[in-house]
């Protein structure tokens, strides 16, 4: 491959997106005629004292088949945010990688970070981008979680197939199983929570949609599959070892057994 | 129509080699050294925002020297090369001996039809997996590349600390060590400060991205141990 040069006034600057246009690798968004493919869904995220958590479970599914049990569809997009989708698992996945590509891009190019808001605003717009193929069935929706460096606080974001960007102060959830999940995070949820409450309360949430809702899979003991779990803090993006959810679906089956 | 004197094509080459250097030579020296551990890359840089070294991909970093709008043009020519390398293919094809080699041709290319020549020497460091298979190209303003093994210098100076690095370089030496030797390389009789320094590593046990830059605390503190 050559090296891409450009003159001063075709030059990408520090976008991706807009460099794999020049040098013609852009991914197409057109689909032609309704497609059916696998979809994943539920996936929470809460602010608490240090940061914020997100989660997410692990399933996929194409109508009524469960057609993967270990997709991870809440990802670390840099150091300091993470991306969760909820959607047509091929555009999200496509989209997550040029996200974490731009991101880390414009790092570099730049050398310093976008600021959190600039990130939700680039993940905007990729959202919005996806909308021809959203139009045939092809829908991405993903929430955006971050630690803000410069305001040193937890921040949320909320988007819509239009790329709408909607910033959360407290919880949000997408995907098909939202509407346990949300409920189960606005009862419990409280300013300034400890990071282990945080977590049992997204554990919590997922496990009641995944109780109600038959393509959000709960944790999977048989094979040993658990949620996706992370927390973002000033520290940077840390996901939970499978040994410590262990410990807290142990305590949410306990606690449901003894009701 | 008045025909133009003849210039023989050694002549020509000369004048602009010698250019080339001039303007490098009037820059400050860069060392990239390998440790235990990785790679450091030592550059007398008094700026702390304009940058002489930096991240390219996950195991590689640039450094250059000379004029500093030319290496930063590089720079980020190579920065997307790498990353639409790492979309198109994988992270894994990344690697520093494709990424040297396109920029030689850059730069030859440059050295022999275009009016002026870049100013810049460039170094393409790679850490491996395993310290045997650490990689330094540096090129030089007409495409030549040199692959070193142990330790490369850049810019103006670069035999005289070269020499100095010879002295005092030894294999599987720690961090703080290839800071000091390197800093003292490029002194000389000065004494240079870690204001004056711009340090990064590119270190194996970093996780996906090797690269970091050290600040200026850690940097002293590496300089008094």
């Amino acid at each position: 491959m050559s090296m891409p040069m450009f003159t001063p006034g075709t030059d990408p600057g520090s976008s991706f997106p807009e460099l794999l246009k020049r040098v013609g690798l852009a991914p197409a968004v057109d689909f032609a005629g309704e497609v059916s493919v696998p979809h994943a869904t539920t996936c929470v995220a809460l602010r608490f004292a240090d940061g914020v958590v997100m989660a997410g479970d692990r399933r996929a599914t194409s109508g009524n088949l469960i057609s993967h049990r270990t997709m991870e569809k809440v990802v670390q997009a840099d150091q300091h945010s993470g991306v969760a989708i909820a959607g047509a698992a091929g555009p999200a996945m496509e989209m997550i990688k040029l996200f974490q590509l731009q991101l880390e891009h414009y790092e570099k190019v730049e050398g310093s970070s976008l600021s959190l808001e600039g990130k939700a605003n680039q993940l905007s717009m990729m959202v919005r981008g996806n909308l021809p193929a959203a139009m045939q069935g092809m829908v991405v929706v993903p929430i955006f979680g971050g630690y803000d460096l410069r305001r040193a606080n937890g921040r949320l974001f909320a988007y819509d197939v239009t790329g709408g960007r909607y910033e959360e102060h407290d919880y949000v959830a997408t995907g098909s199983g939202m509407l346990h999940a949300g409920t189960v995070v606005k009862m419990g949820w409280r300013d300034n929570l400890d990071r282990s409450a945080a977590i049992a309360l997204a554990c919590r949430s997922l496990w009641e949609a995944a109780d109600a809702d038959s393509a959000t899979g709960g944790p999977d003991l048989l094979r040993g599959i658990y949620p996706v779990v992370a927390t973002i803090t000033a520290g940077g993006w840390q996901r939970l070892a499978d040994e410590e959810l262990v410990g807290v679906f142990e305590a949410i089956a306990n606690e449901v057994r003894g009701r | 129509m008045s025909q133009p004197f003849y210039v023989s094509p050694e002549q020509v080459m000369k004048d602009r080699a010698d250019y080339a250097r001039k303007g490098i030579a009037r820059g400050r020296a860069l060392v990239a050294v390998r440790y235990d551990d990785g790679i450091a890359l030592v550059a007398e840089n008094p700026s702390s925002t304009l940058r002489k070294i930096s991240e390219i991909y996950d195991r590689l970093a640039f450094a250059g020297v000379g004029k500093y709008n030319e290496f930063d043009q590089l720079r980020v020519a190579g920065v997307r090369a790498a990353d639409l390398k790492g979309f198109q293919y994988s992270r894994d094809d990344v690697d520093a001996r494709s990424l040297a080699n396109n920029y030689a041709q850059i730069l030859g290319q440059i050295f022999t039809h275009e009016m002026k020549p870049m100013e810049v020497e460039i170094l393409v460091a790679e850490v491996g997996v395993t310290p045997d298979t650490d990689q330094l190209f540096h090129i030089l303003y007409d495409g030549t590349v040199f692959d070193e093994r142990r330790y490369t210098v850049l810019g103006g100076d670069a035999e005289a600390i070269g020499a100095r690095m010879k002295e005092s370089y030894a294999d599987g030496q720690p961090l703080a060590a290839a800071v000091q030797e390197a800093t003292k390389a490029l002194a000389g009789d000065r004494t240079l400060v870690p204001g004056d320094l711009e340090v990064a590593v590119l270190s194996r046990s970093n996780g996906r991205r090797c690269f970091r830059r050290l600040p200026d605390d850690v940097v002293a503190a590496a300089l008094e141990s």
